[in-house]
């Protein structure tokens, strides 16, 4: 097995003049976690979106599973394949219906009989239990919500998990938990993450592989033993990794 | 107390405020419920939604409530008697018909015109609107100019065109105001659907394969619906003295029609000696109007999204 589960050739993405992506290529092979970092504006969410046919592609190349995605359009084994976990958990539910609701649409969007069964066993899975099944996502803490919008996203058993920053709206500890279930999942199901992330710290922790990218461009590619090591060849890495260590009293560092 | 097993029957308030609701039911009466308190704190609101439901209560029973008929006078010994005369409670007109009659019969007109222009107006406006929003580009764009073109021409004016077009008569009027009152509705539909079209849930609906049309239908219209009971029911009043207005002008019921603009129009020739003619049907239009208006500010306050999300 060569190929990658998931590749991109040459992307440009354009919103009307602004190219947020700008010959972006990156092989995420099967059964890795790969991460995206950068700062605020540097286009990773928007890779994320072009992969999910959220954003318009204007050129390049798209490959999921050895099929080239043309535009925007995806047929809906593609659905069935990649799903994807948004940064906010307080925007990513609808505020109007239930949870029991906003899992059933997928099940009923593609068919599926066993709704029952599978509603239940994805909320057992993201650690809710049935007492939540009804309720409304304004009776739910952030944790709980990003917990459902993963039990959501992987009620349709994809294979590829596209995750939008997961955490970053949510505090410390509730983040530690929520990474631990999508470790959990990911070792469970055998899933494949592309994992966007402005904090260096989580995606050395999940993620075997990452590229860094500037506006719109992939800086760098380095695995992230070699970023623990700080083996990095770019000086716009080495800020990155200085700014996410946060603040240092002058004299104290080295 | 929030323990699974239970040590006593909860009662029917616990039930519907639960945390975590045992069925799809208990979840959406819970919500109803959570709404009506917010609906109910305010009394002017109660006050407009009891004059409604006497609104409908008096309608449904008019044959039994008016104590004359509605059609029928005495016209050799009770033209124009004053309100308070033996038997004629709000006087009688020019025919000798008893007024508060009319008035209970006319309120079925009422209740018609308004229901029947709610029923076409608001979910063309809504359809229409979120269309447009979520669609965008060309489809937007013809969608919208030609709402711009309904809402250039001046209401009653369009109405009156549309009724001396098809001619005068109370389901022409209710055709005519439909016609001239959707646009609003749909510009609010596409003004709702643009602030949800983009936001990550819809965008969770579209990954999960759903087609365009059940997610204006599933996923956005739900979204526009607050706001748009909210606007229908202030334009009832609205509606109501149009429907009078085109009466008013003849264009709309047709004698012998209870209808209360109708009976205002015919009061008016003799409006400064037998004043209680135009009157009566002119306080019962104020009445339901300003029941409508309190009910919608009511609706405003108990079904705004942004207050009832958190």
């Amino acid at each position: 097995m060569t190929t990658a589960t998931v590749s991109t050739e040459n992307l440009v993405v354009t919103y009307d003049e602004f190219k947020a992506l700008d010959d972006v290529s990156i092989d995420v092979a099967p059964g890795e976690s790969f991460g995206l970092v950068g700062e605020s504006g540097s286009g990773k969410s928007t890779l994320l979106r072009a992969v999910a046919g959220l954003a318009p592609v204007t050129s390049g190349k798209i490959r999921v599973h050895d099929r080239v995605l043309v535009g925007n359009r995806r047929d809906k084994a593609f659905y069935r394949d990649v799903q994807m976990v948004f940064q906010d958990p307080y925007g990513s539910l609808h505020p109007r219906q239930t949870i029991d609701r906003q899992l059933l649409e997928p099940l009923a969007i593609h068919g599926v009989a066993d709704g029952e069964r599978r509603i239940l066993k994805a909320l057992d899975e993201v650690g809710l239990g049935s007492g939540f099944r009804f309720r409304y996502p304004h009776q739910l803490s952030g944790g709980q919500r990003q917990r459902i919008a993963i039990a959501r996203a992987l009620i349709l058993e994809p294979a590829i998990l596209l995750l939008d920053e997961p955490t970053s709206a949510l505090d410390a500890s509730v983040q530690a938990e929520v990474l631990n279930l999508l470790e959990q999942v990911r070792r469970d199901r055998k899933l494949t993450f592309i994992m966007v992330s402005h904090d260096l710290g989580v995606v050395t922790h999940m993620c075997d592989r990452l590229a860094v990218m500037q506006n719109g461009r992939v800086v760098e590619r380095l695995s992230s033993a070699d970023l623990v090591a700080g083996r990095i060849g770019e000086d716009y890495t080495r800020n990155l990794m200085v700014a996410s260590k946060g603040f240092q009293r002058k004299g104290a560092a080295a | 107390m929030s323990t699974v097993t239970e040590t006593r029957p909860m009662t029917r308030r616990e039930w519907l405020l639960s945390d975590r609701p045992q069925s799809r039911t208990q979840a959406r009466l819970g919500r109803a419920y959570m709404t009506w308190q917010r609906f109910s704190a305010n009394k002017l609101a109660v006050l407009g939604l009891l004059i409604l439901l006497a609104l409908v209560f008096v309608a449904a029973f008019a044959n039994v409530l008016a104590p004359h008929s509605p059609y029928i006078g005495d016209l050799a010994n009770a033209r124009l008697l004053p309100p308070g005369t033996e038997g004629y409670l709000l006087g009688t007109d020019d025919l000798g018909r008893d007024i508060l009659s009319r008035l209970i019969h006319g309120s079925r007109l009422t209740l018609a015109v308004v229901l029947l222009v709610a029923i076409i107006a608001a979910p063309v406006g809504l359809i229409v609107g979120a269309i447009a929003g979520y669609a965008g580009g060309w489809v937007d764009a013809v969608l919208m100019r030609i709402t711009d073109i309904f809402l250039a021409f001046p209401k009653l004016v369009l109405a009156l065109a549309f009724v001396a077009a098809l001619g005068p008569g109370i389901e022409n009027a209710v055709i005519a105001i439909a016609i001239t009152s959707w646009p609003p509705y749909a510009r609010i539909a596409r003004a709702e659907t643009l602030t949800v079209r983009n936001s990550d849930y819809i965008a969770a609906v579209q990954l999960m394969g759903a087609s365009p049309t059940r997610i204006v239908f599933r996923h956005v219209m739900p979204m526009c619906m607050s706001s748009l009971i909210v606007r229908v029911t202030l334009d009832m009043a609205g509606i109501i003295l149009t429907a009078a207005g085109l009466g008013f002008l003849g264009l709309g019921a047709q004698p012998p029609l209870p209808e209360w603009g109708a009976m205002i129009a015919s009061g008016r020739r003799f409006i400064l000696d037998q004043w209680w003619v135009a009157t009566m049907p002119g306080i019962a239009i104020l009445i339901v109007s300003l029941g409508f208006n309190l009910l919608g500010d009511g609706l405003r306050d108990a079904l705004d999204p942004r207050e009832s999300g958190q």
